[in-house]
């Protein structure tokens, strides 16, 4: 069984593949040891794509089509379930597009569904065993999947390093011919971008940052004075803006600003994977919140069990003391 | 347009710590705050919102134990005409695949135009929509964070994408959308309207009345099975401080100061 194929869903954009492609030749050697792998290129003008991927993985199927310029979901389902061999394990990213195509497509290929995984503990059989994590990351479970029928396993970015790969440049294999015919019941129509305001906390190299832990927005005055007083940017997690408490642009992670501080205050924030996406260059971490067991302690440099509300004025009053 | 939400109640993750219990079988379970699932929450408000321009109905179906019917009262409250609840003993277990099945014979027993689900709930696997799309051969979109409704056309919707850009696309109807944060800004519901909903019958499917075949949803049906929940062996981890309130800000203006926190 372990020399069954794996096929990996590149996901890729401006002629460059993500992270994730070669995130998921690492998680491919995880799960499935020894198996061989085939990347799947799908879009329209791919050619470099499948050249720097070719590096990592066994082989390369190629599906260049002008109809498929936009990674669809709806139409790149039915196309895999078209090309790809019964029983077939299928590697994507958990990302916005992997959230789209993944689950549908498990239903179609009739193969089980192993969702948001972060760690590979064997394959015993049909057996796939793996780590995940649940209730925004406070526990971890051990998860056993039946995959008989074939996989579609999605892999949390981040959660498997790029390795040096044993293959040496596969073949790129053109089956663009058979990438044709598709259709949807939903068309791609535009991409907005992210409005870009005058705040641009990518910049910033300390940041002070507040998450849901704030809990009533007349509070937020208490973090923006400790800013003030430390010179520090300010910036959120997700559900402040969600509750239009701060402006989108102050958003840190995956849906929002990708940010590279030298130092870190992370105030009332668990410590989601989607949040701490959005934070590179290794900074020095402080983070507070009440909750022993917040996920964000297992990252942060530095760590204090604390109600913010009354931490945050102690320390905004010492800082104005110290100066 | 008649509109069927999927909602889950959940353990309040901001709330609670949550810890193993039973050497991994489970979690523990008394005292957790529990509510209905932050994605869930959005995805009725827009329902209630759409229905409330242009007519229609919104329906909240929860599958779950007895217990589930309060988030249905409280989701009802907001303002959706109908509850839904889907009660078997037959369905513990169900892996989301399961789960997608139950939904699927529930839809079947109604009419809808639009289905909504959350995003993704407390197992954070964000697979329920995509799957029940598949399974009624209905088009789907994840992480929609704008619904504009055109009569007599497809819809107009907005999926958010990694940095926060959005892609838009016309999707047909029926169809099923699953719901980001953000979306709108769901109502507040207080205890005068909740006690309006108090007596509103809602009724309650099993398996049997939804002639959903026990073997395929369930421990027996499941593919994916969770066998324990463990904490990982932490790694280095941060540095504790301790101290009262007064101390620990003193250390942390010391470490600041040493790191280049304070200009
Ligand atoms: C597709 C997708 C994209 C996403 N993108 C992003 C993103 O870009 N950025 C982002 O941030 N999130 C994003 N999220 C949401 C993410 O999954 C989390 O829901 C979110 O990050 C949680 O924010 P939080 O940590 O502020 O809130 P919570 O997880 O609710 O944590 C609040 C914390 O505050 C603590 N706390 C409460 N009161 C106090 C107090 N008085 N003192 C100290 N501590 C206290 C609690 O213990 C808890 O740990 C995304 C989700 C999805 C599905």
């Amino acid at each position: 069984m372990s020399d069954a194929k794996v096929f990996i869903l590149v996901t890729h954009a401006d002629g460059k593949a993500d992270d994730s492609a070669f995130e998921l030749a690492a998680a491919s050697g995880r799960l499935f040891p020894g198996a061989s792998t085939t990347a799947l290129v799908v879009g329209s003008g791919v050619d470099a794509v499948c050249q720097e991927v070719a590096t990592v993985f066994g082989e390369v199927w190629k599906f260049d089509q002008a109809a498929l310029a936009y990674p669809n979901a709806e139409l790149l389902r039915p196309l895999l379930v078209k090309v790809l061999p019964a029983g077939s394990r299928v590697l994507l990213a958990h990302n916005t597009f992997g959230l789209d195509l993944g689950p549908g497509l498990s239903v179609k290929l009739g193969a089980a569904y192993v969702p948001d995984v972060v760690g590979a503990e064997g394959l015993d059989g049909a057996t796939l065993k793996v780590i995940r994590q649940e209730f925004a990351g406070q526990v971890s479970a051990h998860v056993a999947c039946d995959i008989s029928k074939g996989a579609v396993v999605s892999v949390r970015p981040g959660a498997f390093k790029p390795e040096p790969s044993g293959a040496t440049g596969g073949p790129v294999v053109d089956r663009s011919t058979e990438a044709t015919g598709l259709s949807a019941r939903r068309s791609f129509v535009e991409v907005i971008s992210a409005e870009a305001g005058d705040i641009d906390i990518t910049k910033e190299d300390v940041l002070v940052s507040v998450g849901r832990g704030i809990g009533e927005q007349e509070n937020l005055a208490l973090v923006e004075a400790l800013a003030e007083a430390m010179g520090a940017g300010l910036s959120c997690s997700r559900p402040i803006v969600d509750a239009k408490w701060l402006e989108k642009p102050r958003q840190v992670g995956t849906s929002g600003q990708t940010v590279k501080p030298k130092v870190y205050l992370a105030l009332g924030i668990s410590g989601s994977f989607q949040h701490m996406g959005g934070i590179k260059g290794n900074p020095f971490m402080i983070a507070v919140n009440k909750n022993p067991k917040a996920p964000i302690f297992q990252v942060a440099s530095v760590g204090v069990v604390a109600d913010l509300l009354e931490l945050v004025p102690a320390l905004t009053e010492k800082i104005k003391k110290g100066k | 347009m008649d509109i069927l939400v999927c909602v889950k109640r959940v353990p309040d993750s901001a709330e609670n710590e949550i810890s193993v219990a039973a050497g991994g079988a489970d979690i523990h379970r008394d005292d957790l705050v529990y509510s209905v699932n932050e994605w869930d929450n959005y995805a009725v408000e827009e329902a209630i919102q759409i229905t409330e321009r242009l007519g229609g109905t919104v329906t909240v179906v929860s599958l779950g134990d007895s217990e589930a019917e309060e988030v249905v009262r409280r989701e009802m409250a907001m303002g959706a005409g109908q509850g839904l609840l889907l009660v078997d003993g037959a369905f513990t277990g169900s892996d989301g695949l399961g789960i997608a099945t139950i939904l699927k014979a529930a839809v079947q027993k109604g009419r809808y135009d639009l289905i909504l689900t959350g995003a993704q709930a407390d197992d954070g696997g964000g697979q329920v929509g995509g799957m029940l799309a598949a399974l009624l051969d209905w088009p789907f979109a994840s992480l929609v964070n704008r619904i504009d409704v055109n009569e007599g056309k497809p819809l107009r919707i907005g999926r958010e994408i990694e940095g926060g850009a959005q892609e838009v696309s016309d999707i047909e109807t029926p169809c099923v959308l699953s719901i980001q944060t953000g979306i709108n800004e769901p109502r507040y519901v207080g205890i005068r309207g909740i006690r309006k909903v108090a007596s509103v019958e809602i009724p309650v499917l099993d398996a049997t009345a939804l002639g959903v075949e026990t073997a395929s949803v369930g421990s027996a049906g499941a593919k994916v099975r969770r066998v324990d929940y463990f904490v990982p062996v932490a790694g280095a981890g941060a540095e504790m401080l301790t101290g009262s309130t007064d101390e620990l800000a003193g250390k942390l203006l010391d470490l600041l100061k040493a790191k280049g926190g304070i200009k």
